[in-house]
């Protein structure tokens, strides 16, 4: 009740507030924008289980993108009146779909960012697709969202099942070992990570000796039943590769390391994994794991520049999640600078088969047919505890995977 | 062979974690008809306590496996005399939903402060190795859990089995009216009692803190399991609920490794096993059948 009340004290505030501006004498009319301005929308898990790898350091990078495009154009600018709207949609479906619908009709948001957790994704997919407003997607693996659940008003940002799969099952296969056993939470997400991962190492020539979807949620959190497994089939697996996420994944590489695995040539790969899981595992838990990243902070000397402002801001070095929403941000901005209107048919047609280049994005294009935002990819190893020099910085870039061949082709499954 | 002699072991590992919340939970319902739902949450206070002595002040691991326990046992008479225990005259469902108030109050405070990723928290290096036992080798660290949690149902066993504060707490749980009827005072046990069964869920957050992910929820995902367990067992009954307690252990183990084909049936196992026993006897396996005055 009290929860109800709030929020609907919150919304009364933010229509009277809008209804104010709206009526004062900021319309001018001489620029082509909404209430005359732009409104970012950042719509994540703020208090579960990815709000730490996202949550509210996405929108501490989505700030940064608008100072960072402010002190570039200046006056020039088509507007300095850039505001952020949050919400937590809590990783469910329908939450997401009606905070998705209140920031669009409410709170006059132009662009939705991030929404981590698949279902939750394509939820506001539909929502943005409905409206016919700006959807850029960060958080969520599905590659349904440049496939069949396509729309002219959504793009895919930062990563997806493929990518994960593509650069670490084939790098790992051709690079570390041929034989592979893939342990998986049996539910959407760990049985499409293990069909794209067997895709991937079949056709690198490599083989998947065993494959198991252990139960999901694993309420036990024991995983020895499969990782005892592992070292006695036949062919020996080179490589484990886990597709368990979070906590999951912790209990997985624990007892990986209890049952001494790696020092009996089983490697470990892991399907999806954030530079905040290796903080919390310890890079000496992990030490020699592979795992596809698409962005790495201490990769070079611009990435650790914005990491270092980052940390400044957030207190924290970003992920790739943290980049990525900064990217988009700031992606976002430069197409309704460059069309001088937020009319979301105008700036996607600005978008479409553009070429961008950023922090985040090296040899970045939005791709027209799916909207699919692809841009080089890092194959990564977290490194031995002795060779961590400074704190979050576990990893080396074993390879960078050309953007060209870090995505998957565009999908007939996709209508625009 | 040595792949079920292996399974079995680690079943009976995860039984010892379901043995020692069950017979926590078991001892609390019993002297006080309280469902404790909290349970999972102290086991969790248990695995982060142990992490936050560690990391913020260096305590080592054999020294938290003594703090935690301890502390958390007195925190929970404190919770019984506070709050707990006015509600005991009512409905059992007040309590119960005291309890989860509880335990998502003490998730939320942690969430709060740790966050919802997992903290580290290195197995100490004394038994870091593994033991070889001929056909297979085993951790050493899961061997020292099954060691230290058997020996500790069957101290708890002795204490209440041959000792006077046992026999008291046995007569309480059983039959409340009778033992004041011989002019025992039951009310002096119940908060020690309660404190008691917090303890043991504390410690085995504390063993549990090397080989699970310590976050705020690992408590939750637990506690369910080990609620089948005590009903399967025989709510309030001390022994069934440790045998239950292992005996789940080794069904999850089992049915993961030969069922794996059919992965609804392993999922799904202790709660199919959980319907079948309450159809067949609804008082748990080792449970009366009367109901409690």
């Amino acid at each position: 009740m009290r929860r109800t009340m709030g929020v609907a004290a919150a919304s009364a505030v933010v229509v009277l507030a809008a209804g104010c501006g709206g009526g004062g004498p900021q319309s001018s009319g001489d620029q082509k924008l909404t209430g005359d301005k732009i409104v970012l929308g950042v719509l994540n898990d703020q208090s579960g289980a990815y709000s730490e790898l996202s949550g509210k350091n996405s929108v501490a990078a989505v700030e940064m993108a608008i100072a960072d495009f402010t002190a570039k154009y200046g006056d020039k600018a088509v507007t300095t009146d850039i505001t952020v709207e949050t919400a937590d949609h809590q990783n469910k479906p329908d939450v997401a779909n009606s905070k998705a619908q209140e920031m669009y009709d409410r709170k006059g948001v132009d662009l939705i960012l991030d929404v981590p957790t698949s279902s939750a994704a394509l939820k506001v997919a539909d929502v943005a697709k409905e409206k016919k407003k700006l959807y850029f997607n960060i958080g969520a693996a599905t590659t349904d969202l440049t496939g069949k659940s396509c729309n002219k008003y959504t793009f895919h940002y930062a990563y997806d099942t493929y990518m994960l799969a593509n650069g670490t099952g084939k790098t790992t296969t051709e690079q570390i070992g041929k034989n592979w056993y893939i342990l998986y939470p049996n539910y959407a997400f760990g049985q499409d990570m293990e069909k794209s991962f067997s895709t991937a190492i079949t056709a690198a020539g490599g083989t998947v000796v065993g494959k198991d979807g252990a139960p999901f949620p694993n309420t036990s959190g024991d995983f020895s039943t499969f990782l005892l497994k592992a070292p006695n089939l036949n062919p020996k697996p080179d490589v484990l590769g886990t597709m368990q996420a979070g906590a999951e994944l912790v209990n997985v590489v624990k007892q990986y390391n209890e049952f001494k695995l790696r020092d009996k040539g089983v490697g470990l790969a892991v399907g999806l994994m954030f530079l905040t899981d290796i903080h919390s595992l310890t890079p000496a838990a992990l030490a020699g794991t592979t795992y596809t990243d698409a962005w790495y902070w201490n990769f070079d000397a611009k990435n650790r520049e914005f990491a270092d402002r980052f940390q400044q801001k957030a207190g924290t070095r970003p992920t790739f999640a943290h980049a990525a929403n900064y990217s988009a941000a700031l992606q976002y901005l430069e197409a309704v600078q460059a069309a001088g209107t937020d009319d979301a048919d105008a700036v996607v047609k600005g978008l479409e088969g553009k070429t961008v280049e950023d922090v985040f994005l090296r040899n970045g294009k939005i791709r027209a047919e799916d909207h699919r935002v692809v841009h080089d990819a890092y194959l990564a190893q977290v490194k031995p505890q002795s060779e961590v020099a400074e704190p979050w910085d576990y990893v080396k870039v074993l390879k960078t995977i050309p953007a060209a061949e870090a995505f998957r082709a565009p999908s007939a499954d996709c209508k625009l | 062979m040595s792949g079920f002699a292996q399974n079995t072991f680690n079943g009976l590992v995860s039984g010892a974690f379901y043995a020692l919340l069950a017979l926590g939970l078991a001892v609390i319902f019993g002297m006080l008809r309280v469902v404790n739902f909290a349970h999972g949450a102290f086991y969790m206070l248990g695995a982060f306590g142990a992490y936050v002595l560690l990391s913020e002040a260096g305590v080592p691991f054999w020294a938290a496996l003594v703090i935690m326990p301890v502390g958390l046992g007195l925190l929970g008479m404190a919770l019984e005399r506070a709050v707990i225990h006015r509600l005991t005259k009512l409905d059992p469902l007040y309590n119960f939903l005291l309890t989860f108030g509880l335990t998502l109050i003490l998730q939320d405070l942690v969430k709060l402060r740790y966050g919802v990723q997992s903290s580290p928290y290195e197995t100490p290096s004394l038994l870091s190795g593994s033991v070889d036992f001929g056909l297979f080798d085993f951790p050493t660290y899961r061997v020292f859990i099954l060691g230290f949690a058997v020996l500790l149902c069957v101290a708890v066993w002795w204490v209440l089995t041959r000792t006077r504060i046992g026999m008291v707490v046995r007569a309480a749980t059983e039959r409340p009216d009778l033992t004041r009827a011989f002019g025992i005072d039951v009310g002096r046990w119940v908060t020690p009692v309660f404190g008691f069964g917090i303890g043991l869920a504390g410690l085995a957050g504390v063993l549990a803190a090397p080989m699970r992910a310590v976050n705020p929820l690992m408590g939750a995902d637990l506690i369910i399991v080990v609620f089948a367990v005590v009903v399967i067992g025989g709510l309030g009954s001390i022994f069934g609920s440790v045998a239950a307690g292992f005996g789940i252990g080794l069904v999850q183990a089992w049915g993961e490794a030969y069922l794996s084909n059919f992965p609804l049936v392993s999922q799904t196992i202790v709660f199919v096993v959980m319907a079948g026993v309450l159809l067949w006897r609804p008082a748990g396996l080792f449970g009366r059948e009367e109901a409690p005055a």
